[in-house]
């Protein structure tokens, strides 16, 4: 057989490699992607979500390349007993040299692209929905930002609300279209923070300040789990939070606020972290470095002295 | 005896260990607290009156040092156990009898009475929606159902107190305090209830050994339709 009667496999591979990709991207973008998790309830939420869909359509092609060459070889270059004999050597067993250096440049550029795309991807939507601990790099552009404390405890996390007089409430109320801090700390052992729905997660440390931001979009309930493996009752930590109005949340904010001012007012002074008690509950636990009875950083104790 | 009957007889003491492993294992995992049954003879529409006690140390037992809840039975009997079969949608009367003393809370938001009808709790008599466990004798344990949005603070008897009790269960001649309150049920399911207050005395932050043990400090509703 002559070199131009030779079944032309590279163009046939190609071809079939570049219509299912186009095929099954494009089904991917529109039939999967809007179920895609977390999905699209806050800016850090849809920024996941539209990178996870990014990395599997990128990811899609690089597959295919793998699966259809398999298939193609299976089929078409299979032994057949009584068939012809195997090539041994020869130009059909030589590296092509087109090949292996499209291939590694080909991988480069989509490894190097995929780095600057999630580097990109961290900055612009203010950490992502990650803890950024207590000196995030990434800040939403937004001045009008508010903080809730996320305080972790064997087994719940309770909520502190310090443009509210810093009441602290087992609810999380936030309002839509407004930029939320989460300040994420820990009383006992390390708990993680993880508003699936809003795509927020930061680790709960113990005299630590973990910051992470996000703001939704859309109205709705959203699960809170505990993320780390925290002891006993860690499967049963979790709670659920809304996102209401504005207005709504104004009203929420201000009637939990006279509700709970009773108890606000035996509540420690607010700060970003809190030392565990030292004096209360039979095994209270303090760093060796830290005054328990600090008036900023204690937290429901009462020195014995006073 | 010939190598095929060794072999044999190897085989069979192998098969026994590991039988024997496993159950071990297995009866270990399985072991549980008994449930005290509220349900059977319930008439839908009336509450269930449900006594329970904290003492300081059970006194008895594997962990005899440990912080414990006892449940009485609606016979009127004492049980080591933190499981109930409850019904559904029911009116539940608690009467806890705190005989454990207290201290200062960790975090003063579990002194906040939550959940209960009327969001508040009797204590000795004395209707309260807030506990200032600084201006008390502090709070020893908390009753609370994270799940239900539940949560009673349960103040602490005197650390001076004259009559303490020792060894669980514990009688009214011996100093406590009596906490009342009420709560629906809700539908079917296992709601897990449990103590904030970290009383595992020498755990890590408190929050070890009973804390971390049903049956102590921790337990379930099983509420049953």
């Amino acid at each position: 057989m002559s070199p131009r009667q030779e079944t032309p496999h590279f163009r046939r591979l190609i071809a079939i490699w570049a219509v299912l990709t186009v095929v099954l991207d494009v089904v991917f973008y529109f039939a999967v992607g809007p179920h895609v998790p977390p999905g699209a309830m806050s800016s850090s939420a849809s920024g996941q979500q539209t990178d996870f869909i990014v990395l599997f359509m990128i990811a899609l092609p690089v597959m295919l390349a793998v699966w259809v060459y398999m298939a193609y070889a299976l089929i078409v270059w299979r032994g057949s007993r009584g068939g012809d004999e195997e090539p041994e050597g020869g130009a059909k067993a030589r590296g092509h040299f087109g090949i292996q250096v499209g291939w590694i440049a080909t991988t480069t550029v989509i490894v190097l692209g995929v780095f600057v795309y999630g580097t990109v991807e961290l900055i612009v939507p203010a950490g992502a929905g990650g803890g950024e601990g207590p000196n995030p790099i990434w800040t939403p552009t937004s001045h009008d930002v508010l903080p809730i404390q996320v305080i972790g405890q064997q087994w719940e996390f309770t909520y502190r609300y310090p443009t509210f007089g810093g009441f602290e409430t087992r609810e999380l109320m936030i309002p839509v279209d407004t930029p939320i801090a989460f300040h994420v700390t820990s009383l006992d052992v390390i708990h993680s923070f993880w508003a699936y729905q809003l795509g927020v997660k930061a680790d709960a440390n113990p005299s630590s300040d973990n910051v992470a931001y996000t703001t939704a979009s859309q109205l709705g309930a959203f699960t809170v789990r505990c993320s780390e493996l925290c002891g006993l009752w860690h499967g049963a930590m979790y709670n659920f939070g809304r996102v209401v109005t504005k207005a709504q949340f104004l009203v929420w904010a201000q009637s939990t606020e006279r509700q709970n001012a009773a108890n606000t007012k035996l509540l420690p002074p607010f700060s970003y972290t809190y030392v565990p008690d030292a004096n209360g509950a039979d095994g209270g636990y303090y760093p060796d470095n830290v005054d328990p009875y600090s008036n900023v950083e204690q937290y429901g104790a009462t020195s014995p002295s006073k | 005896m010939g190598r095929g009957g060794r072999l044999a007889i190897l085989g069979a003491l192998f098969a026994m260990s590991v039988g024997l492993v496993v159950f071990t294992v297995m009866a270990f995992l399985r072991s549980s607290p008994p449930t005290v049954d509220f349900t059977t003879g319930h008439q839908a529409g009336t509450p269930v009156d449900l006594t329970v006690q904290t003492v300081g140390s059970i006194g008895f037992g594997p962990h005899p040092t440990w912080v414990s809840y006892l449940t009485e039975t609606p016979g009127g009997q004492w049980v080591h156990t933190t499981l109930w079969d409850l019904p559904a949608h029911t009116r539940i009367n608690v009467t806890l009898d705190q005989y454990d003393s207290g201290s200062p809370l960790r975090n003063q938001q579990l002194g906040q009475i939550i959940g209960t009808e009327g969001t508040v709790a009797t204590y000795n008599g004395k209707p309260e929606s807030v506990i200032d466990s600084n201006d008390t004798n502090g709070v020893g344990h908390t009753f609370t159902i994270p799940t239900l949005g539940i949560s009673v603070p349960l103040v602490g008897i005197s650390p001076n107190a004259k009559n303490p009790c020792s060894v669980a269960p514990c009688t009214s001649k011996y100093d406590h305090n009596v906490i009342k309150f009420s709560f629906m049920t809700p539908g079917p399911g296992q709601y897990p209830w449990q103590c904030f207050v970290p009383c595992g005395l020498a755990y890590l932050y408190g929050n070890g050994g009973p804390m971390q043990t049903v049956g102590y400090m921790d337990g379930f509703l099983k509420v049953v339709a």
